[in-house]
């Protein structure tokens, strides 16, 4: 099963290519590698070779700060929907390292969990499971415009007077 | 109490449709079962061994009459004419139709209720003190901040899928009647040498098949930081917490297995990180939401005292009643009254849809509109004037709502059990039931005094058998019901978890050995005045394993 990718607007072709610990790293393109083989080999790439690491769960993105500002991808694997560590990773890449590139949710990526990680970063999403790509290309947005805590996604506006609670800047309470 | 705005309003009703659409989903098959269970969950809907159930919040135990009318017409259209309120200041239904529970959750949404959060892995309805903003010893009310924390932790977009469920309580008062120490986060509020509000912070605090007390990570947290301490325990939890087992799961082994300091360590780290942002709560904002608990107004009369005290000489039963039910009001001539879910021979906790009407007329009659659920199961009527009682109890009277066992033996918090939980071991409605029975007397009650007997029907706790000063727990041995008695277990402000007496009981002998116990314990106390605990403390387990097991 290939995962499609989605960014905000639809679905668009990936650019990246996975690559796992065994496969050998080619002269040129643009690759999605493990975080531990990316940190050994981000140092000296070759010109025509991007790297992107994939954060596991239990992986620490602390040990990217010092790759990030050259970095235009982090993709963040969630093995179970259920387990939650990704958000708290891409979290950490936008709010405490300032990443700014794209930060790609890959996995088991499911239709009602997109709204919350979209809200703590992630901007980009690797779709694998079928009704979650139907429902997306039917324009099925499940989010509630409305949120109770501050959160990383750019644009959000306080809404009311509560100093925790959001909305996103373009959505009225109709 | 708290009213929603526009925006809550907004938000509680968008939530339902969101939900009727995970629903029609799930029913076109576009969602598994596994994709659908935590959506439901987080929208507090379980499937029970004869049907789903369905746990609505009431947050922080609070809620008024026009809610209890609402709870009663839900009792009646979807279910079976009952609800049963919950250790977690909940009502769950047990009968309704997962095809209706969209409907059901619009009505509520009408009166400001939800069942967002009470169930799944996420940051569960937070609890608070049953007599917040009434009781004599309260230092401040703890509900505005409940309620701030419950808004915050409302699909928290990083903490929905934890590694578990994680329960936050809070108190106001330094007796602790909302039982912190026994949850993922403790909050006690205090007030400093120059009156700054803060809270003492307990973390890791859990029941289930590993009970442990909380731990104090901090002696005051300013209340500007509340938000951002919470977000930096969180945090460090749903990165650290263990997910290879369900049982391991909870904070509790994580402060276990990490050590209290170098957690604590962790969540100082993560705080210093993030306090001082956004997070940080203006004091204009704690106003505001402190101004919807303001107390009502309360209209001091003289004599009041006169009329009850008259009223008491010229019938027992309201005596019984004054001298159990009634609890120590901060105003004159006001009371906190106990309505008790748990007459004898009764499931613990359940409430009829007429009974639901007539605490609702009370309330809005006698008692500012103003209704709590405890964690005890029983419903409160926080503001009542004392001068009312005798009206109030003879209402209560006529609706079988006027057991006068506040807080004495047959005040038994019990969990549903084998009788509708697909989890039990064994039964545990049943057992409470029967020892109610044996301890029907009013007089033998009294003279026995403050005892609290809990009842689980199978190691998850529920029904906080750890924390009962007499916990039973039941467990299948050889396809039969067996029940282990645990002793001197307490979830006040001296928090103990109880020990295991000896070899179990079946369901047929539980009841007499509970007996025993609460026998060799009136026999050994020193004084009336010495309760369970105290004497349980001063002597030990001995003379109750020979009162149980025989000298040998
Ligand atoms: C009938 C369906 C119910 C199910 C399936 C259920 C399930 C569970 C489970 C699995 C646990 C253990 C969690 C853990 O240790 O991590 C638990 C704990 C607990 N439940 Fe329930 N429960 C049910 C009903 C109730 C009811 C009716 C109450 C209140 C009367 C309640 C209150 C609690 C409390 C207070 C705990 C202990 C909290 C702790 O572990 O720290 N539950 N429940
Ligand atoms: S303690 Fe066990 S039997 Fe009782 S409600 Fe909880 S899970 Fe069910």
């Amino acid at each position: 099963m290939t995962a499609r990718l989605y960014r905000a607007g639809g679905f668009v072709a990936d650019e990246w290519t996975h690559l796992d610990d065994e496969a050998e790293l080619p002269a040129q393109g643009a690759f999605v590698v493990p975080l531990a083989r990316f940190l050994e080999q981000a140092a000296d790439l070759p010109q025509g070779l991007r790297l992107a690491p994939l954060v596991k769960a239990g992986d620490d993105p602390a040990s990217l700060a010092g790759h990030l500002a050259a970095l235009e991808l982090v993709v963040v694997d969630f093995a179970k929907f259920s387990d939650g560590r990704g958000y708290s990773t891409a979290r950490l890449l936008r709010q405490r390292y300032g990443f700014a590139g794209e930060v790609r949710a890959s996995g088991d990526v499911l239709l009602d969990q997109i709204p919350l990680m979209r809200r703590v970063g992630f901007d980009a999403f690797a779709v694998v499971n079928e009704p979650t790509i139907r429902a997306l290309e039917a324009g099925h947005d499940v989010d509630v415009p409305l949120y109770l805590q501050p959160a990383e996604r750019a644009g959000e506006v306080p809404a009311g007077a509560r100093s925790w609670a959001r909305r996103p800047a373009d959505a009225q309470l109709s | 109490m708290y009213r929603y705005d526009e925006f809550d309003a907004h938000f509680v009703s968008a939530r339902v449709d969101q939900f009727r659409d995970q629903v029609q989903r799930r029913l076109a098959g576009d969602l598994t079962e596994d994709q659908f269970k935590p959506l439901r969950l987080m929208n507090g809907v379980y499937l029970q061994l004869h049907a789903y159930m369905l746990r609505i919040a009431i947050p922080y135990g609070t809620l008024n009459a026009r809610q209890m009318r609402r709870l009663a017409h839900v009792a009646r259209t979807y279910d079976r004419g009952y609800g049963h309120f919950t250790t977690r200041q909940n009502i769950q239904f047990n009968w309704p139709r997962l095809k209706d529970i969209p409907d059901i959750l619009s009505q509520l949404a009408e009166v400001e209720m939800h069942a967002i959060q009470t169930s799944g892995n996420c940051i569960r309805n937070v609890t608070a003190d049953h007599f917040s903003g009434a009781a004599a010893d309260e230092i401040l009310d703890p509900r505005p901040y409940a309620e701030i924390l419950r808004q915050w932790s409302s699909l928290h977009p990083e903490f929905s899928y934890l590694p578990r469920k994680f329960k936050i309580a809070v108190t106001g008062a330094p007796h602790d009647r909302a039982a912190v120490q026994v949850h993922d986060i403790g909050l006690q509020a205090v007030r400093d040498a120059d009156g700054n509000v803060g809270f003492r912070v307990f973390v890791g605090g859990g029941l289930g098949r590993t009970p442990m007390v909380g731990r104090l990570v901090r002696e005051f947290l300013p209340e500007a930081d509340l938000l951002a301490y919470s977000e930096a325990i969180l945090r460090v939890y749903n990165r650290y917490g263990r997910r290879d087992n369900k049982y391991k799961a909870r904070i509790k082994i994580l402060v276990h297995e990490t050590g209290l300091e170098e957690l604590k360590a962790d969540i100082e780290a993560e705080f210093a990180e993030i306090r001082d942002g956004v997070l940080t709560l203006p004091a204009s904002e704690i106003e505001r939401i402190t101004a919807y608990f303001a107390p009502p107004a309360f209209d001091v009369a003289v004599g009041d005292e006169a009329v009850l005290e008259a009223a008491i000489a010229a019938d027992p039963q309201l005596e019984a009643f004054a001298a159990r039910n009634v609890h120590p009001h901060r105003a004159p001539g006001y009371a906190s009254l106990t309505i008790s879910l748990k007459p004898i021979g009764k499931a613990p906790g359940d409430a009829t849809a007429e009974q639901m009407e007539v605490v609702a007329d009370l309330a809005e009659r006698y008692g500012h509109d103003e209704i709590r659920v405890s964690h005890e199961q029983n419903l409160v009527l926080p503001h009542v004037r004392r001068r009312d009682i005798p009206a109030i109890h003879a209402a209560l009277a006529e609706a079988g709502l006027a057991e006068a066992n506040a807080g004495l033996v047959t005040d038994i918090i019990a969990c549903p059990g084998l009788d509708y939980c697909a989890l039990a071991t064994a039964r545990s409605i049943p057992v409470a039931q029967r020892i109610s029975e044996r301890f029907a007397s009013p007089e033998r009650q009294r003279e026995i005094g403050d005892l609290k007997i809990k009842i689980s029907g199978c190691i998850n706790a529920c029904g906080h058998h750890h924390v009962g000063h007499i916990g039973i727990l039941g467990v299948e041995k050889k396809g039969e019901e067996y029940y282990q008695i645990t002793l001197g277990g307490s979830a006040d402000e001296n928090t103990s978890v109880g020990e295991i007496i000896g070899r179990g009981f079946s369901y047929d002998e539980v009841v007499d050995a509970i007996e025993k116990v609460v026998d060799t314990y009136v026999g050994l106390r020193e004084t009336p005045q010495e309760d369970f605990l105290a004497a349980y403390r001063r002597v030990g387990d001995q003379p109750f394993k020979e009162a149980l097991y025989g000298t040998a």
